[in-house]
């Protein structure tokens, strides 16, 4: 019952669930990145931006850098396999206004491969390491992508969805 | 005062720095974590931590499980505060299908949330203590830790890896005599963190120890993706209970201790004063704790609309966020954690540089880490 309920309530416009403060990040970010194709959308009730891969790092120094957005912590950066495309998602946070903002890019699949983050965060470091283990994205520039949670000379990407929960060799 | 002065004299001659290995079966890392460092001396020229010796691959568990089932997962990462894992990874499903958890639920899970917490910081207090080479106090913090445990047996059936809380609610009611037991374990728990409060905090060797060791400043440590009392110590007020208010926690009144320097003492300090804060907020919930039901409807199976969230929560080390993917199904298509004391162990390389391997143990052992929420 409330399942159904809950999927005949989801909004048409993808900006409807923002709240006024969700709405206020995403005008801030559009002013600061000026000119770039944004696509604002929402996580839920976050805002989000989508981006171009290649754009990510410059993206990110921009948005950490500039007082009006003010980036300054990254929480979390996750990776999804939707099976034609790994999606990577970044998540920031900036302590003096209270913003949460998501940023999404899409890898094709048979080359995942972008910029790196680790020069603007360190946090991205370790996050970009267990991408690069359970992934296989390849992050350009980090300065060592070896294994971080597999032992070295495991074959495969564990995180992927053709990965076999138990049909594989173990250590 | 630099411990790389006392070297100088030594960098004058030909030498080699030594590598050693610590870990990952070694008392003082708290779990399977290894360390490599290169030691001059006594001095820690570079360290290189290791993790992963604890991989189950939680995440991609959890793909093959029904929503319901996940929740077991999350009791076996941060395992030391079971409670609060549980209640992030349900908050993420009722976000994104729209459930409200009844009244009597919410006071409940904020109940054993916080008692999870003062838990986990008594376990923490003893622990950092030995690290210090103070043997006593863990005696008395464990006796208090047991206590709550016992608390969490009679309501929910297991001294840890409760599997309780529910999408929706709560498996079953608290029992009976929830309240007076509450009453009972409230006082002695109060007296407990006192006393380890007053055995540990100021005794002049223990804060010769853990004072002006493993500091760093505030830039830093939000750049390192710091959170929980690890950032409080470095002097910032930040905590996702009060920043991004959730569950019923804006109702109750409570402080947010903060420290000044960011050192290993301050951390630990800031623990404590969280403990008592905590036992404050307890006793609020219980006060206006409602009676009625803990479940909002009974449903055998689980399954939220298409659609992505990102939830987060303030665990008792920190900023534990988790992102939840959902394709329409009974099982969730992507969960991804974020663990609050995988983020703060990045930072360990850089505070453990120039200091003295007694202190490596000491700043490991501060930054409070558990290492099946680091490797998942």
């Amino acid at each position: 019952m409330t399942q159904r309920r809950s999927k005949q309530e989801q909004p048409q416009d993808p900006l409807a669930a923002l709240s006024e403060q969700g709405r206020d990040i995403l005008s801030r970010v559009a002013l600061v990145l000026e000119d770039r194709a944004l696509n604002p959308g929402a996580l839920l009730d976050r805002p989000q931006i989508t981006i171009d891969p290649q754009d990510v790092a410059q993206v990110c120094r921009i948005l950490k850098n500039d007082p009006k957005t003010s980036f300054n912590t990254l929480l979390c950066i996750a990776a999804v396999d939707y099976k034609d495309r790994i999606q990577m998602v970044y998540l920031l946070l900036s302590t003096d206004g209270e913003r949460v903002l998501a940023i999404k890019t899409d890898l094709p699949y048979d080359n995942p491969e972008l910029p790196t983050v680790s020069g603007v965060w360190k946090a991205a470091d370790w996050h970009e390491r267990e991408a690069h283990d359970l992934f296989g994205v390849r992050f350009t520039g980090h300065p060592d992508l070896s294994p971080l949670l597999l032992y070295e000379g495991f074959e495969g990407y564990p995180g992927r969805k053709e990965f076999p929960f138990h049909e594989y060799d173990e250590y | 005062m630099s411990a790389m002065e006392n070297a100088d004299p030594l960098s004058q001659t030909h030498h080699v720095d030594l590598m050693l290995n610590m870990g990952p079966q070694h008392p003082s890392t708290h779990g399977v974590f290894r360390m490599l460092l290169r030691v001059d001396g006594e001095v820690v020229v570079d360290a290189e931590p290791h993790i992963g010796y604890l991989h189950r691959g939680s995440e991609k568990l959890a793909e093959g499980e029904q929503y319901h089932q996940v929740v077991t997962l999350f009791d076996r990462m941060d395992y030391i505060s079971n409670f609060n894992n549980e209640w992030v990874y349900c908050r993420a499903v009722e976000k994104l299908m729209g459930i409200e958890p009844p009244e009597r639920a919410e006071h409940i899970r904020v109940i054993l949330g916080e008692l999870n917490r003062v838990a986990s910081h008594l376990l923490f207090l003893g622990t950092f203590g030995l690290d210090a080479g103070a043997m006593t106090p863990v005696m008395f913090s464990f006796r208090g830790r047991e206590r709550v445990q016992a608390l969490f047996e009679a309501v929910s059936g297991a001294r840890m890896m409760h599997n309780y809380l529910h999408i929706g609610g709560l498996k079953e009611d608290v029992p009976d005599n929830f309240h007076s037991l509450m009453n009972g374990l409230l006082s002695e728990l109060q007296a407990d963190v006192e006393e380890c409060d007053r055995l540990l905090t100021f005794n002049e060797v223990f804060v010769a120890r853990s004072k002006n060791v493993g500091a760093i400043d505030l830039q830093t440590a939000l750049d390192y993706g710091w959170t929980g009392p690890c950032i409080r110590a470095c002097g910032l007020e930040y905590d996702v209970r009060r920043a991004e208010p959730y569950s019923i926690y804006p109702r109750f009144d409570f402080n947010i201790p903060i420290a000044r320097d960011g050192d290993c003492w301050d951390r630990y300090f800031v623990r404590v004063m969280e403990m008592y804060e905590s036992l404050h907020i307890i006793r609020q919930a219980l006060k206006e704790m409602p009676e009625g039901p803990v479940m909002a409807g009974a449903r055998r199976l689980i399954r939220p609309p298409k659609g992505d969230v990102y939830v987060r929560a303030e665990n008792p080390r920190g900023e534990i966020g988790v992102y939840l993917v959902s394709d329409g199904t009974d099982k969730p298509y992507r969960v991804k954690v974020r663990p609050p004391s995988f983020c703060n162990l990045s930072a360990l390389r850089q505070l453990v540089k120039n200091a003295y391997i007694a202190d490596a143990v000491v700043i490991l052992g501060s930054l409070d880490i558990v290492l099946g929420e680091v490797d998942r």
